[in-house]
């Protein structure tokens, strides 16, 4: 994708991008800025239950969050126009995700010229208690 | 903990099985219909297709909603994720005979080719080794050609007994 409007060139610029992915709104992803990186939200909402009896998130919902977090990141960290392309993703489940907000962080690894590695962490009232961390590579247009 | 037909089992640990009936057909069906009614998987449209000991095989119907890229429409990876969580899990089941708790502790997942729009997803997962703690699965989502999937992971679950879930 790539259209001239869509450059990534702040924080805010990312809400846009947001907006644009139909998943992110399925699962209601938010962005915002902390300390002059994006910190990502995941407002709790009952139709991302994955277990009921926990109850607890979808983890395939967690892992969604993470990835689509890592191409926003990706985005603003390049000033990207182009949304990049997951290679693939490996994500450990930490603790289960109770029916409460998750934020996310994405910390760039490795940057070649084509691929990115990249570094999630998911967690939800205690930074220091993650509920998942992943990692991820992905392929920069 | 439920260790009679799940860990007697012979498990071939390979790709090639003869498919044989899930342990237990009454309790899988009632497992199949209670995934298909959580809440996240009933938002995507989640069904159960087909099942045999050791595997199952759900779809994804699509929707402009789990588009993840709006130029080209390709599918978002999270939900590709979603669908073979969901039917890696579901696979352990089918080995199983009375009811228990299973969380993901890792999945991995290389994703093949891109998810085309405007056609459903579907995915086959297996438990293909099960111990008394832990179940071992392997998963390929695919379309319309299943020597072309779109994705292939692997994954690791804890099993727990009923009641014991988060000690």
């Amino acid at each position: 994708m790539s259209c001239p409007d869509l450059n990534v060139d702040s924080i805010a610029d990312l809400q846009a991008v947001l907006a644009r992915i139909p998943y992110a709104g399925l699962i209601g992803a938010e962005v915002r800025e902390h300390d002059g990186e994006p910190l990502f939200v995941l407002p709790y909402r009952a139709s991302n239950i994955g277990n009921v009896l926990l109850p607890a998130l979808h983890g395939g919902v967690i892992g969604g969050f993470l990835e689509n977090a890592a191409i926003c990141h990706l985005m603003w960290a390049h000033e990207a126009s182009v949304l990049p392309k997951v290679v693939d993703f490996s994500i450990d489940y930490l603790r289960s995700g109770r029916p409460q907000d998750v934020y996310a962080s994405c910390e760039i690894v490795r940057q070649g010229k084509r691929i990115a590695n990249v570094l999630l962490t998911a967690w939800q009232d205690d930074r220091s208690k993650p509920i998942a961390a992943a990692r991820a590579h992905f392929l920069l247009a | 903990m439920t260790n009679s037909k799940a860990t007697r089992v012979t498990m071939t640990e390979t790709p090639k099985r003869n498919a044989e009936p899930v342990h237990a057909p009454a309790f899988f069906a009632q497992i199949m219909q209670w995934f298909e009614q959580l809440p996240h998987c009933k938002l995507l449209g989640i069904k159960h297709l087909s099942s045999s000991a050791g595997s199952v095989t759900l779809e994804l119907p699509f929707s402009d909603a789990i588009i993840g890229n709006p130029q080209t429409r390709v599918l978002h990876g999270g939900v590709v994720t979603t669908l073979i969580d969901t039917a890696s899990g579901s696979a352990i089941y089918t080995l199983l005979s009375a009811p228990e708790a299973v969380a993901t502790l890792d999945l991995r997942i290389d994703y093949l080719r891109p998810a085309k729009p405007d056609a459903p997803v579907y995915c086959t997962a297996e438990c293909y080794r099960m111990t008394e703690h832990i179940a071992f699965t392997r998963a390929t989502a695919f379309q319309d050609d299943v020597s072309k999937p779109v994705a292939y992971a692997v994954g690791t679950f804890a099993r727990t007994p009923l009641g014991k879930e988060g000690a």
